[in-house]
């Protein structure tokens, strides 16, 4: 990689050790993939590691190191949920004691290192850092060095941003320099399409579903998703940025799908349509045929299989406001139906500090508190690693949580039915 | 026997026993439940991954066509290669991803961990190689299979 002086020197150790190491660690990433020079980052950054996990030594080490040094991110950064929520994801004493001694001991010196080297605020703390209510919002063209796979997916494909498919501690480094290696996602060659996705289902596909056979399907590589704006429609309003941020998630979690294109409706395939996709591209049709055989294809992994669920996620990434409201009207409105006042499993809906905050504020929230559904912050995945919350049995609507858990996964509408007690 | 040449992304010298995954490996997935423990010898806990779910994975070389999943992936190697219970290689058939080229470095940048890697081995010999296969690792990249 042909280096800058400036760059030459802070490798030489002209801001000291930690530096030298911190841009030898970028520089030897860039190599690995050809990079020919460092680009500078146009917008702040989001970091993946947002949890205290006392095993971490090697993070918790290298922050420590940082802060020493004096060193700070070159912009404020947004990180990954919270693990812990005991307001709203109320826990045995076992459970507790699990999660703050054992754990996630390390969740307060961790969170004081994040705002020592640069967290934008108390509130940072979300996977959907891009939502307008947070304010982590890149532009097209920007260029990232994020981690969180939703997030990156969601701000290459949706928003038209450049990002590669960052690690964690790359996040942190290439924040701290203000720089990535220009390779992959970053070149207008890398966001060519290698695969041409055919949709021919008979109805707009469950997103959570649809990503995770085109995930499972083309792994890392690049996707152009034919027919689905005939679902869809070719404007990028609220509903349409929540589908796609939860088929992108189920994409990059199930695969590692960084960036895919929508024909007629994601910014780049509407710029430049079908030359985005190479020409040597491979195709894989989508029919209802082919989404049922995914979806029979996931392990259930529970002890029990006709366990009663004791636990719901919904939000696995965060919720978005209109995603919210809709749940919420749709809980009240079916317990109603079903001649419940309460729901019949403990329901939680994840979504960003700004936006629980936001909702808690409306008639609507007032509503569902008396269902006894919780609205929180927390990361489902992060709950799910204690082993004795989360060989319960969880039932979600989330792909990706589905696939770091042992949590059953449902459509959107089974979800609905068995938290409201209603009939198959 | 069989001899394949790949890139050295960090080198090194080695014998050892294959494990493999014929898929991509989620790196969180799979190493996530021993790290959790603490334990002292990785035992793959991804569900979805049956050709490593339940087997050992600490000290053998791990051949594969690359990772996938959660971008914690990179951390995730450093952490194992800082805990000493790492694959002692990790052997690609593809370009490696962004996410185990990043843990690689980590690990051997921070950690002083000798964990080796190979990439772009190609298709045959992810198709060749099988989980118990004796495998020799040169400086060179260059890499032979025995078969068990």
């Amino acid at each position: 990689m042909k280096l800058t002086q400036e760059e030459k020197d802070i490798l030489n150790g002209s801001q000291g050790e930690t530096m030298a190491k911190i841009m030898k660690t970028v520089v030897d990433f860039g190599d690995v993939f050809g990079a020919k020079k460092l680009v500078p980052i146009t917008h702040a950054s989001h970091f993946v590691t947002s949890f205290g996990i006392g095993l971490l030594k090697p993070l918790f080490r290298t922050m420590d190191e940082i802060i020493s040094a004096g060193i700070k991110t070159k912009e404020p950064f947004t990180v990954d949920p919270r693990p812990i929520d005991y307001k709203n994801v109320k826990c045995g004493l076992l459970n507790k004691l699990i999660f703050s001694k054992i754990m996630y001991k390390e969740q307060k010196r961790y969170e004081e290192q994040l705002k020592k080297i640069g967290l934008k605020d108390e509130k940072g703390f979300t996977c959907t850092s891009y939502f307008e209510e947070v304010g982590n919002l890149p532009k097209y063209g920007d260029i990232l060095g994020w981690a969180e796979s939703s997030a990156v997916v969601y701000a290459n494909s949706v928003i038209g941003a450049r990002c590669n498919r960052n690690s964690g501690m790359l996040d942190l480094f290439s924040a701290i320099i203000g720089k990535v290696p220009e390779f992959g996602l970053l070149t207008d060659e890398g966001r060519k399409a290698d695969w041409i996705i055919d949709i021919q289902t008979s109805k707009l596909p469950e997103a959570q579903i649809l990503g995770s056979a085109i995930g499972l399907k083309v792994m890392e590589d690049v996707p152009y998703i034919k027919g689905l704006d005939k679902f869809l429609g070719t404007e990028l309003n609220d509903d349409v940025k929540s589908y796609l941020k939860d088929f992108g998630a189920a994409s990059a979690s199930n695969g590692s799908v960084a960036l895919y294109h929508v024909g007629g409706l994601t910014p780049e395939a509407k710029e430049q349509g079908k030359k985005l996709i190479k020409k040597d591209a491979k195709v894989y049709t989508i029919t209802d045929k082919e989404l049922d055989r995914v979806y029979k294809s996931y392990p259930i992994l529970w002890k029990n299989l006709n366990a009663k669920p004791k636990l719901c996620f919904i939000g696995c990434p965060h919720l978005s406001m209109s995603q919210l409201k809709v749940w919420a009207t749709n809980i009240i409105n079916n317990l109603k139906i079903n001649n419940r006042k309460k729901v019949t499993v403990r329901t939680i809906l994840t979504t960003s500090p700004q936006i629980a905050d936001e909702f808690r504020n409306t008639e609507l929230y007032k509503k569902l508190q008396k269902t006894g559904v919780k609205v929180s912050s927390i990361c489902p995945l992060m709950y799910t690693n204690n082993p004795i919350a989360g060989s319960k049995p969880i039932i979600t609507s989330s792909n990706k949580l589905r696939t770091y858990s042992s949590s059953r996964f449902y459509k959107n509408d089974d979800i609905l039915r068995i938290i409201t007690g209603g009939n198959k | 026997m069989k001899k394949f040449v790949g890139r050295v992304v960090a080198g090194g010298k080695i014998s050892g026993e294959a494990i493999v995954s014929k898929q991509g490996m989620n790196t969180l997935a799979t190493f996530q439940k021993s790290a959790l423990k603490n334990a002292k010898i990785v035992i793959s806990s991804d569900q979805n991954n049956p050709d490593l779910y339940k087997k050992v994975i600490t000290g053998k070389i791990l051949c594969l066509p690359k990772t996938i999943g959660s971008t914690t992936g990179g951390l995730v190697i450093q952490t194992i290669c800082s805990m000493g219970i790492n694959p002692s290689a990790m052997l690609f058939s593809e370009e490696i991803d962004s996410l185990a080229a990043s843990g690689i470095i980590l690990a051997r940048n921070w950690e002083n961990s000798q964990i080796i890697a190979i990439d772009k081995l190609g298709d045959k010999f992810l198709k060749y190689v099988e989980t118990g296969d004796k495998i020799t690792i040169e400086e060179d990249g260059t890499v032979i299979v025995e078969k068990k």
